[in-house]
């Protein structure tokens, strides 16, 4: 459960770590967006060669975004499988009822499945890269306009820090609960789903109480400490947009050019 | 009857006129009554009135549910009070006034992990700077000197998951000492931590008190925290049960057992070796000074 959420975050000195969080995230978003713009295998060969020398940069080993790919595998799979019997046009190379092996199938099974393996890879490597909490500063940065139409931008940025700040700690007592419970003998990942679903539950409540009292205690702490909501407080932590993320940017652009001529 | 009044105060300032001008009081609290919703008419505090000194350390003492907590809670405007009123550094404490009033006073609270809200230690200690709306130049030089002070700078970029309880007390002290309050309230700040945390806090608030003269205000269960202070002060039901320095209040022995406390196992010692018509001191000694004394005792006989 320790690597689900935490273990993605790689602690490095590369030009990527150092790039400002907001134009990694954008610049992700928009690379996704990009991606569906390529129609022809130069242009996913262009793409790809892209992601791997992205992936060099970051000196992260192949290994953790080949392990990204792996959940989504059955997903990656099933959608690829449906590209290609249900893709109609080109060579027939078989056919049985309604299901048909054409040339054009295959050829767009290859793109759905480079898609899923750009897009994870792109990902991966920004959370990879980037901590948490810089993500949520960026998240906040970048909905900052929303404060016209009277959107808790701060409120909303602080409630995410303190939820990633709280994710350990409530790790933590998972655990403690789940011991407990353990040595008056439940017994977890036993049992069809129905009883493993029971057992869940005597972990749920005291976790579920216990994330109320402290709650509780912080907005004592956070008020005894001054806070009054978003207003008129200054910020610690800033982002700084520096050439490198501006070239980012501009390297998107060329991609993109790049992309329309290929087409 | 208002000229009686009048004659009375000057009676009083003449006759203490001088104490008051070397002890100026930075808290003043009286007849506060609060009870906590559901509780069957229960007060949790109970007419309580008590004073403080500027650079005073005051120890409060008292079982469970004795009303130590609830005091500490409403100095800072925490609680709806019932009635009674409180006086900060002269500011009383009042709706418009509550934001002032907590700038002036530190809260370090029981558990560790429940008053850290920044994602890491420097985060931490900026966050009562930030609500302040302290300029970030002058922040971030506030926060490296009170992350030094605690002893607490090579952890700066740490997250909490990552310290221990100690070390996460001192960070909450740290996030107080940037706000440099005039009062420090300990609402049982040492209650979870292990022997070693527990040391290394009381180490860091002593050496604090030293440095700045902050009113310290410990609400504590544990005796050799009380011992530490100038005055302890006993509440029983909401109420002040009585007060004096702690050599008078641990001298009781079995009436504080009765209260529910404990006594020190140096004082305990002291009373049993009184009773064998052995002289010992009147103050109060941390265990290391009882060594001492009794190890150099037998040279002077």
């Amino acid at each position: 459960m320790n690597k689900l959420i935490l273990g993605r975050y790689i602690p490095g000195d590369s030009i990527l770590h150092r790039m400002d969080p907001r134009a990694k995230l954008l610049a992700s978003f928009y690379y996704i967006g990009i991606i569906f713009l390529a129609r022809t295998w130069q242009a996913y060969a262009l793409l790809l060669v892209f992601t791997l020398v992205l992936i060099g940069i970051s000196k992260i080993k192949l290994d953790f975004f080949i392990k990204g790919v792996k959940p989504l595998l059955w997903l990656i799979l099933f959608t690829v499988l449906l590209q290609i019997f249900f893709t109609r046009g080109g060579h027939v190379y078989w056919q049985w009822g309604f299901l048909s092996l054409t040339q054009y199938g295959l050829i767009n099974g290859a793109y759905i499945f480079m898609r899923f393996v750009l897009i994870i890879f792109m990902s991966t490597l920004l959370t990879l890269t980037t901590p948490p909490l810089s993500l949520a500063d960026a998240i906040e940065s970048i909905l900052k306009p929303l404060k016209v139409v009277h959107f808790p931008v701060y409120e909303v940025a602080l409630m995410l820090s303190i939820a990633l700040r709280f994710v350990p700690t409530l790790m933590d007592e998972t655990t403690k609960i789940m011991d407990a419970q353990r040595a008056r003998g439940v017994d977890f990942g036993e049992g069809n789903l129905f009883q493993q679903m029971k057992a869940i539950v005597p972990i749920l409540i005291p976790l579920f109480v216990s994330s109320f009292n402290r709650a509780d205690d912080l907005a004592t702490a956070m008020e005894a400490r001054g806070y009054q909501g978003g207003e008129g407080r200054s910020k610690y932590r800033i982002l700084k947009w520096r050439t490198k993320d501006t070239v980012a940017f501009i390297l998107m652009g060329l991609l993109t050019i790049a992309l329309i001529f290929l087409r | 009857m208002c000229t009686d009044t009048i004659i009375n105060r000057h009676l009083f300032q003449g006759k203490y006129g001088l104490l008051n001008m070397d002890e100026q009081k930075i808290i003043q609290v009286e007849q506060l009554k609060y009870e906590y919703p559901q509780s069957d008419g229960h007060l949790a505090l109970n007419n309580l009135s008590v004073s403080i000194n500027a650079g005073e350390w005051v120890a409060i003492i008292g079982h469970n549910g004795s009303g130590k907590s609830t005091f500490a809670k409403s100095l800072n405007g925490l609680l709806d009070l019932q009635s009674g009123s409180v006086m900060i550094d002269d500011l009383p404490l009042a709706l418009d006034t509550v934001w002032s009033i907590r700038k002036k006073i530190g809260m370090v609270f029981q558990n560790p992990d429940n008053q850290f809200v920044g994602a890491t230690v420097e985060d931490d200690v900026a966050f009562g700077l930030e609500n302040q709306g302290v300029p970030r130049p002058e922040m971030i030089e506030r926060v490296q000197e009170a992350v030094k002070r605690v002893g607490m700078l090579d952890y700066l970029k740490r997250e909490p998951s990552r310290l221990s309880g100690g070390q996460k007390q001192r960070v909450a002290l740290a996030g107080i000492i940037a706000q440099q309050p005039e009062i420090l309230i300990l609402d049982e700040a040492t209650s979870m931590l292990d022997p070693k945390g527990r040391e290394e806090v009381l180490a860091t608030i002593h050496k604090l008190k030293q440095e700045t003269n902050m009113t310290v205000l410990s609400i504590t269960h544990d005796i050799d925290e009380a011992a530490s202070a100038d005055r302890i002060i006993i509440l029983d039901n909401g109420q002040v049960y009585d007060q004096g320095t702690p050599a008078d209040i641990f001298a009781y022995g079995q009436r504080l057992l009765d209260l529910g406390l404990d006594v020190p196992y140096p004082e305990k010692l002291k009373a049993a070796l009184n009773k064998l018509q052995i002289e010992m001191p009147t103050d109060y000694l941390t265990t290391e000074r009882m060594v001492d004394y009794l190890w150099t005792l037998h040279s002077k006989m």
